[in-house]
């Protein structure tokens, strides 16, 4: 049997037969989905509902304030505060609010709710809000006379939604850039975790062959190359698994979510208008929304995602294996060392932010063609749509860049792993490479 | 016929020569002794016999044939002076593992492993981890690995070190059984105790080069001093000693221990003594012990055997 495959399965089998493994890999996804699943139910049922008076002193609102979620306002006949503190309970209510007669509406102060208890700071906001709207409703009623309504006003508030349609290749297509940089930014994100994880656990496991001092008794019967090549394979097979096993669970729970929860989302998609208070981008009709998730080609998204994966995976993965070989049992050289390759690797994640604002610049053309950057950049640029020949360049050069990556990196390797007791600096390696 | 034959090896590196034009051979079935102080160049000399350097230039034979790493690594077993085991790894699986790696199928390596488990009485650690193992443990897991996969070279890279008395005999006579069938064994070391009591043949390397070549007992005769002892049935006079046939190293009250002056043979001393009317009871040469050659020989060349010296005579 190949030994590098008998390697192989040791770096795989000795990682997932953990129960570290097991333990990141089902729970991680149960604990997102657990946080997104408590999310849903505190923002639908997290407040108790509250009965609130209102003592409006001067009758200046006429009995018009808007209700709020879980709050219902009541306005009440007596007049005097003071007589009411002790007797609102007994009417049933949480709270009251006092409006006193004179107060001024180009500059409202002295409103003051009284509860048993202190209302809860979301309680407040809401009274607060509600007021606000009510009196500048009245400001403007003020301003533009009685002859036109306010509610006349708003109804004339407009919504646009515009439409991307790209005419590339001499064909239309729809697309939303919303959808598109959220598809960009989450597959750049899991690129840029993925090349720091799975690349510090290779350099990991150099290390710590390397301080097990078994690196010697394994280049007495296989090549250097095959000892690194193994743990870097069988470690991406880790991660590739890893990852097949989070995608299956997450599109699982995802359909337990109407199970869990039913009615859930039909409360929401109802409540969701109203219940943003302040917010100004309004969410997109859910059908308008599935016309543009359709618009992404996500086989595309998802194959390109594989090749990066492997290809960024590989180049850098090589490399951490070389400083690996390289340090000594201190922790600390390693973080000098790791640094320059670090740096890419953060450089292309900044790059990104900037590709999705701009995925035809300049700087995204070259970010997603250059080797060290093109794994996550690319990734970036992809759901907004790339030339064929763009891609495949891409994918050449990242090929290329992988091949030049592990060349160098074996050769530091071979001398590093066998070498104890010695710092070694940046300029030593380069001097192995070239030996 | 010699298993092994190394011609004028030679590995530089940017500072230093580690190995300078080196060439001994290893005879089938011998029990071969490489001594030499710290950083005289044995590890890259052993790393270079086990294919894990490549000489700058020399020739390495194995076999008669040229050394070809991949093929002749089956034949080779080796434990280096830095040794490790996968410390999280169950050991069982681990010994199979490095087998493998070998070259041997799973199964195979499977029988052995349990042929030298049982042999050694180590069945009950298949299943645990190296870690819970104590450092002698581990020292006898290393020699299992080393040679289960029954090659024809073993190298053995100070093997008893950390061993207590009972193990260290328990590795010497499995070293001792394996040549008897028929297995080379290379063995470095700077105890000298040990080689003097194990090795048919020596060499000796110091900073990058042989210094000494043969088996332990013609190596002893090159460098034996002339020194007698002579025991007595009677007490020695102390008068008896002024004479210019030899030099007084010690005199004891029965015995002697004398430095033969190069002009006269024994017989003269012995004649010397009986004309005094002394009744001898014993007379032997007292040959030099291999650390006294080492020590000797190496001395006189750096600093680094210095500190080798006061390393040794301190263990």
């Amino acid at each position: 049997m190949n030994k590098t495959w008998i390697i192989i399965k040791r770096e795989f089998l000795s990682r997932t037969r953990k129960k570290t493994f097991l333990l990141t890999t089902i729970l991680l996804p149960l604990l997102i989905f657990g946080s997104y699943a408590a999310m849903i139910y505190f923002s639908v049922n997290g407040e108790s509902e509250k009965k609130i008076a209102i003592i409006d002193a001067g009758n200046l609102f006429g009995g018009k304030i808007e209700a709020s979620r879980n709050i219902e306002f009541l306005f009440v006949e007596e007049k005097d505060a003071e007589a009411f503190k002790s007797s609102f309970q007994h009417q049933g209510f949480d709270a009251f609010l006092h409006i006193p007669a004179d107060l001024d509406l180009e500059n409202p102060a002295n409103i003051v709710v009284y509860g048993k208890e202190q209302v809860g700071i979301g309680t407040q906001e809401r009274l607060k809000d509600r007021i606000n709207k009510a009196i500048e409703k009245k400001q403007i009623q003020k301003r533009i006379g009685d002859a036109v309504s306010v509610e006349s006003l708003d109804s004339i508030k407009a919504n646009a939604e515009i439409r991307s349609v790209s005419l590339q290749g001499g064909e239309e297509k729809e697309s939303n850039a919303t959808v598109a940089s959220i598809a960009a930014l989450i597959t750049g994100l899991l690129i840029y975790f993925i090349l720091m994880i799975y690349g510090s656990m290779v350099m990991r496991g150099v290390m710590e062959e390397k301080t097990n001092r078994i690196a010697e008794v394994m280049v007495s019967s296989v090549r250097p190359f095959q000892l690194m090549m193994g743990k870097i394979l069988g470690i991406g097979a880790v991660g590739l698994v890893q990852f097949l096993i989070w995608i299956v669970l997450i599109l699982a729970l995802q359909l337990l979510i109407p199970v869990l929860f039913p009615g859930v989302l039909e409360q929401m998609a109802a409540q969701a208008p109203m219940n943003l208070p302040g917010q100004t981008v309004q969410q997109p009709a859910p059908s308008a929304m599935l016309a543009a998730l359709s618009s992404i080609n996500f086989t595309q998204i998802i194959l390109c995602f594989l090749v990066y994966f492997l290809g960024g995976y590989f180049m850098y993965s090589s490399l951490f294996a070389a400083v690996g070989s390289s340090v000594n049992e201190d922790a600390q050289d390693a973080q000098q060392l790791i640094l320059p390759i670090m740096m890419p690797i953060i450089f292309s994640f900044i790059m990104l932010t900037k590709v999705i604002q701009d995925p035809h610049s300049g700087l995204a053309l070259f970010g997603s063609l250059f080797p060290l950057t093109s794994p996550i950049v690319m990734m970036g640029r992809i759901p907004f749509g790339v030339p064929g020949w763009q891609l495949a360049l891409s994918v050449a050069l990242l090929v290329g860049g992988f091949v030049c990556t592990t060349w160098l990196a074996a050769k530091i390797y071979r001398t590093g792993i066998l070498m104890y007791g010695k710092k070694i600096t940046w300029k030593e390696m380069w001097k192995w490479v070239l030996r | 016929m010699n298993l092994l034959e190394v011609k004028h090896l030679k590995k530089y590196y940017a500072t230093q020569k580690a190995v300078d034009d080196i060439s001994f051979n290893i005879a089938s079935g011998s029990i071969f002794g490489l001594l030499g102080p710290n950083g005289a160049g044995k590890t890259t000399l052993l790393r270079m016999i086990t294919g894990i350097f490549y000489p700058d230039s020399g020739e390495i034979l194995f076999d008669g044939r040229p050394f070809h790493p991949e093929k002749d690594i089956i034949n080779i077993g080796y434990m280096p002076e830095e040794r490790g085991l996968y410390k999280k790894m169950k050991i069982g699986e681990q010994v199979i593992y490095l087998a493998q790696l070998k070259g041997l199928t799973h199964a195979q390596a499977l029988e052995k492993a349990k042929y030298w488990f049982t042999r050694l009485e180590m069945e009950s650690w298949w299943h645990k981890k190296v870690e819970d193992l104590s450092k002698g443990m581990q020292q006898k897991l290393q020699f299992v690995t080393t040679v289960l996969h029954e090659p024809r070279l073993i190298i053995l890279d100070e093997p008893f070190s950390g061993l207590d008395p009972v193990n260290a005999n328990l590795i010497k006579d499995e070293i001792y059984r394996l040549a008897s069938r028929g297995c080379t064994i290379i063995f470095s070391t700077h105890r000298m105790e040990q080689v003097e009591e194990i090795c048919d043949h020596i060499i000796l390397v110091n900073k990058g080069q042989k210094i000494l070549d043969g088996t332990v007992n013609a190596v002893k005769q090159t460098y034996k001093e002339d020194i007698f002892r002579i025991d007595f049935d009677g007490k020695l006079h102390p008068e008896l000693l002024a004479i210019h046939l030899f030099g007084v190293i010690k005199a004891e009250e029965k015995s002697l221990i004398l430095k033969r002056n190069t002009d006269f043979s024994t017989n003269d001393i012995l004649q010397y003594f009986i004309n005094k009317g002394m009744p001898i009871q014993g007379f032997q040469e007292i040959l030099p012990s291999l650390n006294e050659i080492f020590i000797r020989l190496v001395e006189n060349t750096n600093a680094t055997a210095r500190q080798f010296v006061t390393e040794y005579t301190n263990p």
